[in-house]
């Protein structure tokens, strides 16, 4: 076993996993990493371990535990509540997931696209009447999946700028207490938004739960708090780092995006390998509950497990040439959305959104380039979603 | 060639839905359920894709 190395690292290139963690792709598929308290916890590197892992319903997802790997200190203040959905197991997570299951399923996502692409125009529309430069993200890449997100849930995109801000500082908050304020200043938002609703419904997925779960005695107060919380701010971080990552990506390697601007019905396949190359969500954590024994090694109860899907995604018996951005290869089976009973939920929203959003965005503006050097471009740090801080772009 | 979905298992997420889309749907709850008339997987060569893409391994595939 190769010695435990440091996690989380940053990435250097911000499309390519931390050259830090190359041992552990060598070293795989089960191996170690040391977190930042010291404390030694599994690396799942090998695709099929992995997905063999995170169906295994002995790793918890339960951050209450006290045995619950903190990777960064911020992630301590999380485990202070019981966070829905994400933060617990079956039979609770069963319950809730049952409840919003409707809600994005693809059908229902279908029928959101008109939607998504009458947002996505109006975005460009903007942008292309300011002229060049532009900056992607804060003018496209967030507000497309925070307009969406908003839509679906019935908050009103009015106050996005709070919940952006806060969604920022729950995410990549530097203290425990800095995230802790967000989550605190995010469920009073919810807690008033709710309160407004149980007295003036609309249409959103929040009022329907609160006339058919709240009213009902089948949803807590707390729990419907904390549920929109979550969806708010998963359902618009994630996406927004996807379209500005992958805007990135694909100007940086111009024969591929060359490929996907002549055939559009590349555009499915492109968004899975995207997925899969850039994974963003790199570093899903669970708990073991009992001892569990996977290809002759055994992973002990209360072991902490950390699953960096970009190495899992870049496993080159899964993936031929696993490093090379192939937009038409088959990148199914990839484990960006997670596996097992927790596999994102907003998954088909997310690829609706990024199809249209990529699709648009190259076909309003052909000529879209950097405007300034790639190696100028922040990009985000290790501990938190991958993604661009900024994005320049010139046409 | 027969399918099954368990539907107590089944999250919703919609894989087998995307994955073969000849053969699986999502009924109104958001469950995974066969198109009307392919429950014997329509000799469509992308069933045994969508088993496995089942973040949950909710379907069963067995052959005749």
């Amino acid at each position: 076993m190769a010695e435990a190395i440091p996690y989380f690292q940053d990435r250097s290139c911000p499309y390519h996993p931390p050259a830090g963690y190359r041992p552990l792709r060598e070293a795989g598929p089960l191996t170690h990493v040391t977190f930042y308290d010291g404390r030694k916890v599994w690396a799942v590197t090998g695709h099929a371990e992995a997905r063999t892992l995170l169906s295994d319903q002995r790793l918890s997802a339960d951050r209450q535990n006290p045995a619950f790997p903190i990777p960064v200190e911020r992630f301590a203040a999380l485990r202070r509540v019981r966070t829905p959905l994400i933060g617990v197991d079956d039979p609770e997570h069963n319950t809730q997931r049952r409840m919003l299951i409707p809600s994005f399923s693809t059908k229902r996502v279908a029928a959101l696209r008109p939607e998504i692409q009458r947002i996505v125009d109006e975005l460009l529309d903007r942008m292309l009447a300011q002229g060049p430069p532009a900056e992607l993200v804060s003018a496209f890449a967030l507000p497309v999946p925070s307009m969406v997100i908003c839509s679906l849930l019935g908050v009103p995109y009015a106050d996005h700028e709070f919940f952006e801000e806060e969604s920022r500082h729950l995410l990549r908050g530097q203290t425990a207490e800095e995230a802790e304020d967000a989550r605190i200043a995010l469920e009073e938002y919810f807690t008033g938004l709710i309160a407004h609703k149980e007295k003036n419904p609309g249409d959103g997925l929040l009022d329907e739960l609160i006339a058919d779960r709240l009213r009902a005695g089948s949803l807590e107060h707390e729990e419907l708090v904390r549920l929109a919380m979550i969806l708010l701010v998963a359902g618009h971080e994630t996406t927004a780092n996807m379209i500005s990552l992958g805007t990135f990506t694909l100007l940086e390697h111009p024969d591929e995006l060359a490929r996907l601007t002549a055939e559009e019905s590349l555009m499915p396949a492109a968004v899975e390998e995207l997925l899969r190359f850039l994974s963003i969500a790199d570093g899903m954590l669970r708990v073991a509950k009992e001892d569990i024994e996977i290809g002759g090694t055994v992973i002990r109860a209360d072991d902490g497990v950390l699953f960096p899907t970009s190495l899992i995604n870049r496993d080159d018996t899964a993936y031929p040439s696993p490093d090379r951005l192939d937009l038409s290869r088959s990148a199914r089976h990839h484990v960006a959305f997670g596996f097992g009973i927790h596999q994102c939920l907003g998954q088909n929203l997310a690829r609706a959104e990024m199809e249209i959003a990529l699709r648009s965005l190259f076909a309003r503006i052909p000529d879209l380039r950097l405007a300034v050097p790639a190696a100028e471009i922040p990009f985000k740090p290790g501990d938190t979603l991958q993604g661009m801080i900024e994005l320049p772009l010139a046409w | 060639m027969r399918i099954t979905i368990d539907s107590n298992v089944c999250i919703g997420a919609g894989q087998c839905a995307l994955t073969a889309p000849g053969v699986f749907t999502q009924d109104d709850d958001g469950f995974g359920a066969l198109q009307p008339g392919r429950e014997d997987g329509a000799g469509d060569p992308l069933v045994r894709e969508a088993a496995r893409a089942c973040p949950v391994q909710a379907i069963t595939v067995t052959d005749d």
